[in-house]
């Protein structure tokens, strides 16, 4: 199954510990490259790691709060002194905090705020300028239905994932003349830890919505992923793609 | 003395980050228009000045300076003004 066309390609990817980053660190592993698993928990990023490494892969971790600019440039300056330069960026890394926008408190607009959409920001800067005059780089972003469609109790979340097509698209246009692709997924309702909360009640509502009638794997974005970051995407950019078995339609 | 130095070290990285011949950065030189860069250039051009002048300019160049900076000559009577300043 595994082709090899991220050989020798430096891979960072946040979010990493669980759900949807993890089977895009699987699967970018998988086609060669080297995946440096980026998660707010240092057992869950070392953890898998040490899985792919197991398996025969190149990984290595560190543990970084993408919140934070400070903690964000201080890794990436360590990561640029080991590779120089980093060819596949995936700003995945994301939280929820769900409520009624008459109930939100500010604390949890920020968070989310800066940990879904400030966080492309710091990567994005911090990453991008080695890209440029390599004249090669992917940047894919996680964006979700939500920030398309907006959704009930989610106006933090949803304007995260807005602003990340915004941001998306802006950062295609400004390095489009330098071999560097930026575009974003919009995935539906996939089975994560995040969607698992919802209950099943919930569940059963959306199943009704979605065309295929079930929800997404991790894997289905990862493949995603992978063909972005892949060679022979490379005259796509800014561009958002849903896997979301046909929900956004 | 100084202010040679100074002109070989711009036009140098004029040089490397343009991808020009020297014989092509004469003073008058326009980045844009006489030695192809584009935007994204002259915000690398500007990036390399302040990283090579760090003891010269002392901080970063701000973005109307930067604006300014249309030639060869722009770029050295920037860090010279700087270095008279002092």
């Amino acid at each position: 199954m595994s082709d090899q066309n991220l050989s020798g390609k430096v891979c960072v990817v946040t979010g990493a510990g669980r759900g949807i980053g993890k089977a895009i660190a699987e699967m970018l592993a998988q086609s060669g490259g080297h995946v440096i698993c980026v998660s707010k928990s240092e057992e869950s990023c070392g953890t898998l790691a040490k899985e792919l490494r197991a398996e025969g892969f190149s990984a290595e971790h560190f543990a970084v709060d993408v919140s934070s600019s400070a903690e964000v440039t201080s890794v990436c300056k360590t990561i640029l002194g080991k590779y120089r330069s980093v060819d596949v960026l995936v700003n995945n890394a994301g939280i929820a905090r769900d409520n009624l926008v008459l109930r939100m408190s500010e604390q949890d607009w920020k968070d989310v705020i800066d940990t879904n959409l400030s966080s492309c920001f710091h990567w994005t800067k911090a990453l991008i300028h080695p890209m440029i005059k390599k004249n090669w780089g992917r940047i894919v972003n996680m964006s979700s239905i939500v920030g398309i469609r907006g959704n009930f109790g989610q106006v933090n979340y949803a304007a995260a994932k807005a602003g990340i097509i915004g941001f998306t698209k802006s950062a295609a246009k400004e390095v489009a003349s330098r071999g560097i692709t930026v575009n974003a997924i919009a995935p539906g309702f996939i089975q994560t830890d995040m969607t698992k909360k919802l209950g099943e009640t919930v569940v059963a509502e959306i199943l009704k919505n979605i065309p295929m009638k079930k929800l997404g794997t991790p894997q289905d974005v990862a493949n995603a992923v992978k063909f972005l970051c892949s060679p022979g995407a490379q005259y796509i950019t800014g561009h958002v793609i849903s896997v979301d078995g046909g929900l956004g339609m | 003395m100084t202010s040679n130095n100074i002109e070989a070290r711009v036009r140098k990285i004029i040089v490397d980050q343009l991808d020009v011949n020297e014989e092509q950065v004469t003073p008058e030189a326009s980045f844009l228009d006489d030695l192809g860069a584009d935007s994204l250039d002259t915000v690398e051009l500007v990036m390399a000045f302040e990283d090579e002048f760090k003891d010269e300019i002392r901080g970063e160049i701000s973005e109307s300076e930067a604006e300014k900076m249309r030639t060869v000559k722009d770029v050295i009577d920037f860090i010279n003004k700087k270095l008279a300043s002092e």
